[in-house]
């Protein structure tokens, strides 16, 4: 707590850190809302269709979106250092254009997933060097990446380009069978791998509490002698790794390359990171969370097809009213904490 | 020259003036203007017309940005804007009379009032950070609109609606002359009046200002109600330009259009000092862009990747950090390890 807002009962904006971040039990109820909101969710579905009561049902909500859980992977290390990245949804239909535009010309498929990783990467590592020894904020930087990633698709293709080669196709199709005629496709594995390596990197290592420190003081951080410049660079790179993974993820499941494929789904993944309980001021916040966060989006997608009277928009209404909640309980919480 | 260059337009006047010459190289014919039946036509009209919309959001994000703020829900706000005045149009028993176009233009401005003020509340009263605050509106917004039209484009046929963004008075278009209505308040209101200062004061320093017995909340409610308003107005040209309102395109990524125009013209996302002229000079910037691509024959499929590296480029050329790194250079031309940094940002 800063000691001048006690003086000042006009507050506007808490700029001390310590007022924007959860402290001690606090930090853990937004995540827990969030697992709480999505439990009571599936119950709801469950009593109002017999059928969603299903394992399936639920290993589905992972199926429909390995993509959103990477690119929100990416997306919570960003904004856990104050960050944002707007260009993850035009990086997922860049990787998906030149990976359908390679494969179409017999491209081998591991050459085309090589590359396409490090095309995604750079793009991120290059919006990170100039954010970071530019000192230019992340939102016009990555914007400025969106606008180009998005261009560099309408330059490649305006069509969709179906994607006929084998590994894809088999990717699409193969079903990894579970115990209780249940089955999750293998990006559904490559996602939770990453979900776990991301986990184990954001807890278990010098560079996650780095990322940690910076969004809770970037100043702090610096004066504590943390490699905080290199950190705020690799943390743009990883954001655009993840969603060269995502777009491969999405050729996987959409099986064509589009030039306006994706559109939006920047927002999605913040929503999903916001919704997980992280803070976009940066500094708190859970990589588990935010996977929480995109089945919660998941979820809300299963019902208004369940219900089938529900016209599309009602998806966006719904979102943008979860995400109003879980503010404004964010605040409530931060109240409570400070 | 030297304090010249160092005034904060400089780069995006520069810039701009670059790209008009660039026109008239290879369009001789791009500076010329003609009358045709008492109406001013030429690419510069065309060029502030198209650009009416964003112009007149960009200064609402401007007043917004001073703050310290930031307004992602513009685009959908044209877009509710848009749609319920169409969809009044539409229902009402005269759809072609002024009356019915004049309530129309009242619900949309209403409308973005009711919207600003939510926005207001939530930064403000609330406390939640901007760009969450409108990320709210942002997202819910376009399905409000959505729901507003039935997912259905609703056309209308009204002329006096048509004209507000296709009509035209006293020679020039009428889209123009409402922006730079709206550009004359806002400059006034803010230069002649303590009003910019004061926005300029919550946006240096919100602890400070509110010590000093500054009512932030209130002005940081009337920045995002007018940003608002600006962008119902913009939703209502849109939506007359085609005299038809489409929940899903109408307005969309012009919040980014707008926040680059700010940005371009000078006015730092980290709030305080800002420029409305600055501001117009970014939009035009972004909307010549546009008409370069087509008139260097450039495929338009080129256009956003064009657009990505001049914003890139005018960002670079203002941030302090390449700046001094430029001048550096230029005293002492030694240090290869600078320029090879320069050389990555330059691909």
């Amino acid at each position: 707590m800063s000691p001048l807002s006690t003086l000042t009962p006009l507050t506007v904006k808490k700029p001390s850190p310590a007022r924007s971040r959860l402290r001690g039990g606090a930090r853990y109820a937004p995540t827990l809302a969030t697992v709480g909101l999505f439990i009571a969710m599936f119950a709801v579905g469950a009593g109002m269709y017999p059928s969603f009561l299903s394992g399936q049902v639920f290993l589905n909500l992972f199926i429909d979106n390995t993509f959103l859980i990477v690119l929100a992977v990416g997306m919570t290390f960003v904004i856990l250092t104050g960050g944002i990245d707007l260009s993850v949804g035009a990086v997922v239909a860049l990787s998906m254009m030149v990976s359908a535009t390679l494969l179409q010309q017999g491209w081998n498929a591991g050459a085309v997933i090589v590359l396409v990783l490090l095309i995604g990467g750079g793009l991120g590592l290059l919006m990170g060097l100039i954010i970071q020894y530019f000192d230019i904020q992340p939102f016009i930087v990555t914007l400025a990446g969106m606008f180009l990633a998005r261009g560099l698709c309408y330059v490649i293709s305006l069509d969709s380009i179906p994607v006929t080669e084998g590994f894809f196709t088999g990717m699409a199709q193969a079903q990894i069978p579970l115990p209780g005629d249940l089955f999750v496709s293998p990006g559904v594995l490559l996602a939770l791998g990453i979900v776990a390596a991301a986990f184990f990197v954001l807890h278990h290592t010098r560079f996650g509490r780095t990322v940690y420190a910076i969004g809770g003081n970037e100043h702090s951080a610096m004066l504590m002698g943390l490699p905080v410049k290199a950190t705020k660079v690799l943390v743009y790179a990883l954001s655009g790794l993840c969603s060269a993974i995502a777009g491969i993820l999405f050729s996987f499941y959409s099986l064509s390359g589009y030039s306006l494929a994706a559109q939006g789904m920047e927002l999605d993944a913040i929503a999903a990171v916001v919704i997980g309980g992280t803070l976009l001021t940066g500094g708190t916040g859970y990589v588990l969370g935010s996977v929480v966060g995109v089945l919660v989006l998941g979820i809300v997608q299963t019902f208004i097809a369940y219900d089938g009277t529900l016209s599309s928009w009602w998806t966006k209404i719904v979102i943008g009213g979860l995400l109003l909640v879980f503010i404004l309980l964010q605040r409530l919480f931060a109240r409570k904490a400070g | 020259m030297k304090s010249l260059s160092k005034h904060r337009l400089a780069w995006p006047v520069i810039a701009l003036a670059a790209l008009l010459l660039l026109n008239q190289v290879f369009r001789p014919d791009f500076m010329s203007l003609r009358m045709q039946d008492g109406h001013l036509y030429g690419s510069l009209i065309d060029i502030m017309r198209n650009g009416a919309p964003t112009i007149l959001i960009a200064l609402g994000m401007t007043l917004v940005i001073a703050t310290r703020g930031i307004d992602l829900s513009v685009g959908a706000v044209v877009a509710i804007a848009g749609a319920a005045s169409c969809a009044y149009i539409a229902a009402s028993p005269e759809p072609g009379s002024p009356v019915t176009a004049a309530t129309a233009v009242l619900i949309a401005v209403v409308a973005g009032l009711a919207l600003g003020v939510w926005n207001g509340f939530l930064v403000s009263t609330i406390g939640v950070q901007p760009i969450i605050a409108t990320l709210v509106l942002m997202t819910a917004g376009r399905g409000v609109a959505q729901l507003i039209t039935g997912g259905q484009i609703v056309s209308v046929s009204n002329d006096s609606y048509k004209s507000i963004g296709a009509g035209y008075l006293f020679t020039l278009p009428i889209s123009i002359l409402i922006t730079a209505a709206v550009f004359a308040l806002a400059a006034v209101l803010t230069r002649r009046t303590a009003l910019g200062t004061l926005i300029e004061a919550v946006g240096i320093n919100p602890v400070a200002s509110r010590l000093a017995g500054l009512r932030a909340r209130n002005i940081i409610w009337i920045v995002y109600v007018f940003s608002a308003v600006c962008a119902a107005i913009a939703g209502l040209m849109i939506s007359s330009n085609v005299t038809a309102a489409d929940a899903n395109n109408a307005g969309l990524y012009i919040e980014m259009d707008a926040i680059l125009a700010v940005v371009i013209g000078g006015t730092s996302l980290a709030g305080g000092r800002y420029t409305l002229v600055g501001t117009v000079v970014g939009a035009f910037i972004i909307q010549t862009l546009t008409t370069t691509v087509y008139t260097l024959g450039i495929p338009p499929e080129v256009t956003l990747v064009f657009k990505a590296l001049v914003v890139i480029t005018v960002c670079l050329l203002q941030a302090p950090k390449a700046r001094n790194l430029f001048t550096r250079l230029k005293a002492a031309p030694k240090p290869a390890a600078q320029e090879a940094v320069k050389e990555k940002v330059a691909i």
